[in-house]
Formats: C-alpha cells, sequence, structure tokens
C-alpha cells in the first residue's frame, strides 16, 4: 500500500513537473469538431502548419458542450499552454473569465472580440467574401432564384447572409435569395441531414444555387445539391474538392492563417493584444479557385467576380454590415 | 395556384423522407413493447446500425452488404437488451438507456480510431448507397399538370428503404393480428402467465420480439447513413429514436396508427423548414425559435387532449418470473 502511494505521489509530481515546463499553444476548437471539412478544420489546418514549421507541438481540445468550455481554458491555461486560441464566437464568454483569472497568459479568439490586456481578438469581414460568392452565385443561376442555408441563428451567419444577398443583387437585381438557418443551438453546426432537408426545400422552390454558412451541416447540403444535379458554394475552408463538379466554389475565410499567425506571433516575441480585422484588402477572406471548380467559372463570371473584388478594395463599392446595425439592406 | 399546389408536393415529399426513419423506429418499439419489453433503446440501435451501414460501405463500397451489417449490429445490440431484460430479469430502462449511451461512444471511439476524422466516416459514393428512383425527370413532370409533380414527387423519387419502411407497416400488422406468432406476442404482454401456462416460452417469444425490433433498427440506421446522407456522423440520429418512441404510444401501440403518427412528426418538421423566413399574412415573420418548437408543443396538446388515455400492454416493463 505505502509503495502504491509513493508510486502515484511521484506520478503526480511528475505531472506537475510537466506541465509547468509547457509553452505549447493550446487551439479549442467549437462545436462542429476538428474535422468539420469547414471553419474549425481550418483552425486545425493552421496550428498543424505551425507546427510542422515549428516543430513545437500544441494542446487542443473539442468542445462537445457548452459546460465544458470554460473548463477546458482553465485547464489549458493551468497546464501552462501559451496562448490558447479559442475557435469561435461562442468561447467569448469563457475565455473573458479565464483570461481575467491568467493575466500571464497570451489568449487568442477568433469571431469575437474580448476587451481584456492578454486577449488578441481576430474577426473577419465576411460580408466581404459572402459578396463575392453571391456575385458568382446571381451569375451561375438559370432560374433567378439563388439559397443560402446558414447554420446556428445568430447575427454572424446574418452577416453572411447578408454579404450573399448584396452581392447576387448587384450582379442581378432580380435575382431572389431565399435563406434558412439550421438551428438556434450550437447541434445546428452538426446536423447534415437537416441540412440537406433545407437545400432540398430550396431546390423544390425553384434554386439552383445554394450557399451553405453552416460548419459540418454544410456537407449535407453540399451532399444535396450533388444528388440534384444544382450548384452548392463552400464556406470558411476551401469545399470545393467535396463534390467536384458541383461546387461552384467556396467563400475562403483564412482561420488558418489567423490561428498560425497568433502561434507564431506567440512563439517569436511580436505578439500584440487587441483586435485585428480580416477582410478583402487584408486576405482574410476570398472565393475559391481550383482545379475542382474552374469548369464551372467561366471567363466572364471571373472577370466580373474580380471586378467586384476590386471595387471593395478599393472602397467604391461598401458592404454593408449586418452586425453595424442588426439589419440587412436586402 | 399552381405554386402552391408545387409548395404542396414539395412538403408531402418530405414528409415521407423524413418519416422514414420514424416509421421504422416505431414498428421496432412496437414488436418490442407488445412483447412486454420497453424499448428505450431505439435510438442507440439506430445510431450503431447507421454507423455499421456507413462503415461496411466504405470499405465493402456495396449497399447491400451494408444493409446486411446494420441488421446484424442491430440485432446483437437488441440481444444484449434481451439478455439483460429477459434472461435476467434487469431493468428494462436502464438496460435501454445503457445502450443509448453505449452507441453514441462506442460508434464516435470507434469511428475516430478507424477513419481519424473525428467520427465521421469518409463520403460514399453513389454505388455505395441506396439512390432515389428516377422515375420521372423534374421538366417532364411540370407538363403533366397537378398529377405529374404528384406521381414524380411524392409516390416516385425516393430511395427502395423509404418503400421498405411503408411496406413493414401492413406486414406488422399482417403479423402482429393474422398470425399465431402475434397472437402469443400480444399475449405475451399483455400477461406472461397464461402464455406460460399454455405451455409456450415466454423468454424464446420475447426474443424474437426484441430481435425483430433490433432488425428493423438496423434498417432505420442504414436509411439516415446510406440513403439519405453519404456517411456517419456523430450522433446523427438528434432523437428521432425517442420521436419515434413517442410516434408508437401516440399510436397506442398499433401499427397504422403509429405510422400516422410518424408522418404527423414528418410533416411537421417538413412545414418548419419550409416556413423559416416565410413572412405569414397578419402574423409577419415567425421567429425561428417558434417554428422550430411547433412539433413539440403539437405532441404535448395531441397527447393531453386528444389521445385519450395510452393503453399500454399490461405486462409492460415487467420480467417475467417463472412459478416453481
Amino acid at each position: 500500500m505505502k509503495t502504491l502511494m509513493q508510486a502515484a505521489f511521484a506520478a503526480g509530481a511528475f505531472c506537475l513537473a510537466a506541465s509547468t515546463a509547457l509553452a505549447d499553444p493550446a487551439v479549442v476548437y467549437d462545436a462542429g469538431g476538428k474535422f468539420d471539412k469547414s471553419f474549425n478544420e481550418a483552425a486545425y489546418n493552421g496550428i498543424e502548419k505551425f507546427k510542422a514549421e515549428t516543430g513545437t507541438s500544441y494542446l487542443e481540445f473539442e468542445v462537445q458542450a457548452d459546460a465544458q468550455r470554460e473548463q477546458a481554458f482553465r485547464k489549458m491555461a493551468q497546464r501552462g499552454a501559451d496562448p490558447i486560441i479559442g475557435i469561435g464566437f461562442s468561447q467569448e464568454s469563457a475565455i473573458k473569465k479565464v483570461a481575467a483569472e491568467f493575466p500571464n497568459i497570451r489568449f487568442a479568439i477568433i469571431d469575437s472580440v474580448v476587451d481584456l490586456p492578454n486577449v488578441q481578438s481576430i474577426v473577419f469581414k465576411e460580408q466581404e467574401g459572402s459578396y463575392l460568392v453571391g456575385v458568382l452565385a446571381a451569375l451561375a443561376s438559370k432560374t433567378g432564384k439563388v439559397g443560402f442555408v446558414g447554420g446556428m441563428d445568430i447575427p454572424l451567419i446574418s452577416r453572411f447572409q447578408c454579404g450573399y444577398a448584396q452581392g447576387a443583387k448587384a450582379a442581378n437585381p432580380n435575382v431572389e435569395v431565399i435563406g434558412n438557418m439550421t438551428g438556434t443551438t450550437p447541434a445546428a453546426w452538426n446536423d447534415p441531414t437537416r441540412g440537406a432537408e433545407l437545400a432540398k426545400g430550396q431546390f423544390d422552390r425553384g434554386v439552383d444555387v445554394v450557399f451553405a454558412a453552416a460548419g459540418g451541416t454544410g456537407t449535407g447540403v453540399y451532399q444535396a445539391a450533388k444528388d440534384a444535379g444544382k450548384l452548392a458554394i463552400g464556406v470558411d475552408s476551401n469545399q470545393n474538392h467535396l463534390q467536384p463538379g458541383t461546387m461552384l466554389t467556396s467563400m475562403l475565410k483564412r482561420v488558418d492563417v489567423a490561428v498560425y499567425e497568433s502561434a507564431k506571433a506567440a512563439k517569436e516575441g511580436n505578439w500584440k493584444p487587441g483586435v485585428t480585422v480580416l477582410g478583402l484588402k487584408e486576405g482574410g477572406v476570398d472565393w475559391a479557385l481550383d482545379e475542382h471548380n474552374k469548369s464551372l467559372i467561366t471567363d466572364d463570371m471571373k472577370t466580373k467576380v474580380e471586378a467586384a473584388k476590386a471595387d471593395i478594395v478599393s472602397g467604391k463599392v461598401a458592404v454593408h454590415d449586418y452586425m453595424s446595425d442588426n439589419s440587412c439592406p436586402m | 395556384m399552381e405554386e402552391l399546389w408545387l409548395q404542396a408536393v414539395s412538403i408531402l415529399a418530405a414528409t415521407l423522407r423524413t418519416a422514414t426513419p420514424l416509421v421504422f423506429c416505431a414498428m421496432a418499439g412496437m414488436f418490442s413493447e407488445r412483447s412486454g419489453i420497453i424499448d428505450i433503446g431505439l435510438e442507440g440501435k439506430m445510431l450503431a446500425g447507421a454507423f455499421a451501414a456507413a462503415c461496411l460501405a466504405v470499405v465493402t463500397g456495396s449497399a447491400w452488404l451494408a444493409l446486411l451489417g446494420a441488421v446484424l449490429v442491430g440485432v446483437l445490440m437488441a440481444l444484449l437488451h434481451g439478455l439483460a431484460c429477459i434472461t435476467y430479469r434487469g431493468n428494462q430502462v436502464v438496460s435501454g438507456v445503457a445502450i443509448n449511451i453505449m452507441a453514441a461512444g462506442l460508434t464516435v471511439v470507434l469511428g475516430n480510431a478507424w477513419f481519424g476524422r473525428g467520427g465521421q466516416t469518409p463520403d460514399l459514393a453513389p454505388e455505395a448507397r441506396f439512390m432515389p428512383f428516377k422515375i420521372l425527370s423534374r421538366e417532364s413532370a411540370y407538363e403533366i399538370p397537378i398529377l405529374g409533380p404528384l406521381y414524380a414527387f411524392v409516390i416516385g423519387g425516393h430511395n427502395l428503404l423509404v418503400y421498405v419502411a411503408f411496406a413493414t407497416v401492413p406486414v406488422a400488422w399482417w403479423v402482429l393480428y393474422h398470425t399465431r406468432f402475434g397472437l402469443r406476442l400480444r399475449a405475451v404482454g399483455e400477461d406472461p402467465k397464461v402464455v406460460d401456462t399454455a405451455g409456450i416460452s415466454v423468454a424464446w417469444l420475447r426474443y424474437r420480439a426484441v430481435i425483430i425490433a433490433g432488425l428493423l433498427c438496423g434498417f432505420a440506421g442504414a436509411y439516415l447513413a446510406i440513403a439519405q446522407n453519404a456517411g456517419f456522423s456523430p450522433h446523427m440520429t438528434a432523437g428521432r429514436g425517442f420521436i419515434a418512441l413517442a410516434a408508437m404510444v401516440f399510436g397506442k401501440w398499433r401499427p397504422w396508427p403509429a405510422m400516422f403518427a410518424c408522418l404527423l412528426f414528418g410533416l411537421l418538421d417538413a412545414i418548419a423548414i419550409r416556413l423559416q423566413g416565410v413572412i405569414l399574412p397578419g402574423i409577419g415573420q415567425v421567429p425561428v425559435e417558434a417554428i422550430q418548437a411547433l412539433p413539440y408543443i403539437l405532441t404535448v396538446v395531441l397527447l393531453a387532449g386528444f389521445v385519450g388515455r395510452a393503453m399500454a400492454p399490461h405486462a409492460l416493463g415487467q420480467p417475467y418470473v417463472k412459478e416453481r
């Protein structure tokens, strides 16, 4: 019994020693999960790139339930991880609380703003990237009806929808935009069955191009589009390869770059707190063109979308941000 | 008017698609519960079946082998339930909950270990799935007024398992009410002692009932993973097993009413999806939350107000102890 106790103490001491020595970055993924082929997977790719380049290992946590968020961040902080990168707006309150408790550890949050001296907030101008894919959707649509499937019904996703609608209307003023949200809980990020059903409902109403900004739910939307012979637009990661031939394009949101830059800056010592806004100009959002969709994008479409991009970058076209006043002019 | 009709047709088609796994599970639950074994584990058996179907479809590329695998896994889980509840006379609710938790955990862990995609399976090719039968193209369907779309999308245009689901209902009805096995099954759920006195094995009857339940849950799982979707994702059953259980209670443990209850749930879901973002005259835009709560609110209202007393099989949930 005594030796067993000693062994246990020794093991405990070892763990403690190991944890204090650690200064690796940590990533806390959102409810969609690390392999959602979209938002969280982009973060995963970013941190994997960092690992491959620097040889530094990292800690990770996949949130399964809301109650785990705070625990996850506290656990990472106690283990000495630095910086700790929270993926997704849902991590806001957990980071706010835990970052205040550990003022010496650096935190980063994607998609939300936490105003603390040790937190870096990275937000994207999703409306600008969505505008571009909206232009493409309207140009590719033969019926004049384009669809949108959002994940959870939150202002951030309405921002995607609003930008998309503005782009579609800019390319074709007569286009009709039909939008649906998957749900009102984080489970809406991972419900491909419902995503497919929403997409089928839109196809029945005449939609022939659908944009899904819904994390893992999107895979169901793309599958439904393929089964019905319609076009779909991916989100966050380049999802063109998921269903080659029916993926019109993807709205890129470079979460991978943001995660990579944050971890790298922390390692190199030039990490800064505060808010970083990444738009078209900064290369934070874009549209995807690769070998999987080049047959779907005509030269005319390409010229028009590149013109729209140049207009936004130069400031000639201002895309309305839904979150600035919680309303969409469309 | 025509637009409205097309909407209605589209809602009906979606109703059939969403009701299919519910019908399989409701029939499964009915067989099990009519024999006196409570089946909370419909959800878990369906989930395990879905996972088995997706894995086998990935490995073998054959939808039929995948279906067979799903059925086998469903039956194995059901036998486990039977072992706990019939042979060892354990608490049937506890065993059912255990099956649900086990399926939810095992599928994700095994999926992660085998495919390394966070519990998802790789996407399936059309050959490895049950694809919808296309009996009429969309364009030619619209050429025939009224009946064209109805024929193309509601009667036709589904995958094989949808038809199988609705075919199980008359079969279940026939087995339950017009065969010797059905009579004995109903008797064993009402009063096992009488069946035992007649010299018929209560345990074997109940085992057969749970095996049928497992088989049907396997079908439901295969439908979700390789027909409606193209692969497994964690917790993809999303409570459908419990909705099916509610539909079965709603239908008072009878095949046809249970099927109509499943269709009602399917219809509400289909309407909920299409009502989103639509501006209703006089009401304005209905919030998403309200629409999503609609099926559940109606369940409570209907259960409380219209169904009346739910008459469960008399011996439901009681393990049978042979008198010595």
